[in-house]
């Protein structure tokens, strides 16, 4: 078996574990017996192929990229899961969850969100299956990401603001583990990362999985060989990046680069680079790189792009920085958002704030000439146009 | 090996009061002084909550104390140096330290036990510690230490694993009222938690059975004592301690109104 395949208790090398209050163990411990029978279950398949190929839209396009190739003086091509129903890789996750969900005969969902395309993914497949849906999403992210909470109302779904301790991200995922341990028998929580107790990092990474399947795909029919030199992808939790990674992990010959948030800088104190400013720690039922103090207490992060402002990294993620298999860079919010700018003016592709650090990383990655990259464009930028105006000065 | 929990339970067989404080609140250096009120006024088993930032378990009232207690600069160091001479004020009373994983390993398990220990703390309650992993990692070191784990226990918990961790430990086990948080009221369904309290009760377990989350007053405190040996009060002493001005009046006045006076306490025959 791969090393980068979870143990059976759910570990990545020392990362990994679910370590989780008694209350959620039923839960969690159905989920942990039966995902994999039921990812298995042709019947399972059958619909969620279906759905991705008519509801999500895939196979997403490998779109040769030219303007930015010659920009950074290499063959760069963009995987458009900014092109996938909901505007990002996100769906992917949640319509095989929904699926799930049903089989495990749960009428009522529960998400966190921090862009509030997870959010909004999960607000979709609720409205298409039928089910309750609320999602908790901090209150800072609900004031900076607006379209994406109309939208989720507009879905249907319940918007909570969770106003406890940085109003971002990981606050979000508190209150969604707090709603799960008071809803113990009906619900599900669909999270929307490579995070939390085993079984859920393994589980979204096989969901996502479909990202890197069809890129292998699409590469050999365009250049005749299905590696690239590089995969590049932006890290928060790490969902896009553990889904264009995972069918390359064991390729020695691809070099996987994961693209943190900055901030302001990794030198400050308001940054959000978890490979960087993290020690091994427990967050969310995970032991895993872990942005705190000398006491254990956890920090804030920060990030200008609420999908990465997340004090942690999923399992998988630490055991690829920990062991080298993936290089790990980190991005401001200033170089993101003059790579949004770029990507808009070169291709016509407004990107994801969380996107567009992936972008900006080619800047400071050595490229020659003759590499050939897959840069996963996880998301498409509509959401953050209120912060690039303001912050590019363009109003 | 001194067990202050079965010596308390020998003395005292049923309507065991628990109380928990986060320690560093309200003030910073009140840890010490409130327990020792506490036990005074007739705790029966004392729980000394270490803040996190992060209390995934915990209802708003805990969550804000915590919060407090990290703003007053509380630490696991700082509570365990504080706590270091209790016994010499409380030689009897059994004291938890109850917390979550991430300061605990950041520590180091084996400096957490030794100091715990050192100050004659005789039981940990981590509710992130999966009694898994506390078994393959973590027993050993307890257990050369004189600490007993706490296990939390809820109404979905199933027979085999209510069995396997009551062999666990000798300390006792922690009923979790309902399905919620600490705080939350779960008084809603009597019967449901009736029903959960006898079928435990029932399996005749070797440990003591506490009861708690959601036990707030009189009423809720003596309807847990029916089929469990006692019950555990946080987030509703807290609240009667926030913003008072003598916490320790406050937390007389606490126990008093949920336990008038020792001598109601039913006689032991």
């Amino acid at each position: 078996m791969s090393q980068y395949q979870p143990s059976a208790r759910g570990y990545y090398g020392q990362f990994g574990g679910a370590f989780i209050p008694e209350m959620l163990y039923p839960n969690v411990e159905e989920l942990r017996e039966q995902y994999l029978d039921i990812l298995a279950d042709p019947d399972f398949q059958r619909e969620y192929q279906l759905l991705l190929r008519d509801y999500v839209g895939r196979p997403t396009p490998l779109f040769r990229a030219e303007r930015l190739s010659q920009h950074f003086g290499a063959t760069i091509y963009l995987k458009r899961e900014d092109l996938c129903h909901t505007g990002a890789h996100k769906v992917n996750n949640t319509v095989g969850q929904i699926l799930l969900a049903e089989r495990l005969g749960k009428k009522r969902i529960i998400a966190e969100t921090g862009a509030g395309q997870h959010g909004v993914a999960t607000a979709t497949v609720c409205a298409l299956r039928g089910l309750q849906c609320i999602v908790y999403m901090g209150a800072v992210d609900m004031e900076r990401q607006k379209p994406n909470v109309a939208r989720m109302r507009m879905l249907g779904a319940e918007v909570r603001a969770a106003v406890s301790g940085s109003q971002t991200l990981k606050d979000a995922t508190n209150e969604a583990i707090r709603d799960w341990i008071s809803n113990p028998t009906d619900t599900h929580y669909i999270i929307g990362s490579v995070v939390g107790p085993h079984p859920y990092p393994d589980l979204v990474a096989r969901l996502q999985a479909v990202i890197s399947e069809e890129i292998r795909r699409q590469l050999r029919e365009k250049t005749g060989s299905e590696l690239p030199d590089y995969v590049v992808a932006c890290v928060g939790g790490g969902s896009n990046a553990a889904g264009a990674f995972y069918h390359y992990l064991d390729e020695p010959a691809v070099q996987l680069v994961a693209v943190e948030a900055a901030g302001h800088g990794v030198d400050t104190d308001k940054s959000a680079a978890t490979s960087v400013l993290g020690r091994p720690g427990i967050i969310h039922g995970s032991r895993t790189l872990l942005m705190q103090d000398e006491h254990g207490q956890i920090t804030e992060p920060h990030s200008i792009s609420a999908g990465l402002d997340y004090p942690g990294i999923g399992p998988l993620h630490a055991f690829l920085a920990d062991s080298r298999r993936a290089q790990f860079l980190s991005i401001t919010d200033h170089d993101a958002l003059q790579a949004a700018q770029l990507c808009s003016r070169l291709e016509g592709i407004i990107p994801a704030l969380e996107s567009a650090h992936a972008i900006a990383a080619l800047e400071v990655m050595d490229l020659k000439p003759t590499d050939v990259v897959v840069l996963n464009l996880s998301g498409r930028g509509d959401k953050d146009l209120e912060t690039y105006l303001r912050e590019l000065q363009l109003v | 090996m001194i067990n202050r929990f079965q010596n308390l339970l020998a003395r005292k067989p049923q309507c065991l009061l628990n109380l928990y404080v986060t320690a560093g609140y309200p003030r910073l250096h009140d840890t010490v002084p409130l327990l020792q009120t506490l036990a005074a006024a007739g705790a029966d088993i004392l729980e000394i909550g270490v803040p996190f930032s992060d209390p995934l378990a915990d209802g708003p009232v805990i969550q804000q104390t915590s919060a407090v207690a990290l703003r007053n600069g509380m630490t696991l160091k700082l509570l365990l140096r504080e706590l270091q001479g209790i016994r010499q004020v409380l030689p009897d009373t059994p004291l938890l330290l109850m917390g979550y994983l991430n300061p605990v390993l950041q520590l180091g398990m084996e400096e957490f036990c030794r100091q715990a220990s050192e100050a004659g703390i005789d039981g940990v309650i981590l509710p992130d510690l999966p009694a898994e992993e506390y078994a393959d990692f973590y027993q050993e070191t307890f257990r050369r230490y004189n600490l007993r784990p706490v296990f939390l226990i809820t109404p979905q918990t199933s027979e085999a694993r209510i069995r396997r961790l009551d062999e666990l430990t000798d300390a006792f086990l922690y009923l979790v009222s309902g399905p919620g948080l600490t705080g939350g009221n779960q008084t809603a369904d009597q019967g449901a938690q009736q029903a959960y309290l006898r079928r435990v009760e029932a399996l005749n377990l070797r440990n003591p059975r506490l009861v708690g989350f959601g036990i707030a007053d009189k009423a809720s405190f003596e309807q847990a004592c029916q089929h469990a040996h006692g019950a555990i009060i946080g987030s509703a002493l807290l609240r009667a301690l926030d913003g008072a001005a003598d916490p320790h009046e406050a937390a007389r006045q606490f126990v008093q109104g949920i336990r008038p006076a020792q001598s109601t306490t039913p006689a032991i025959s």
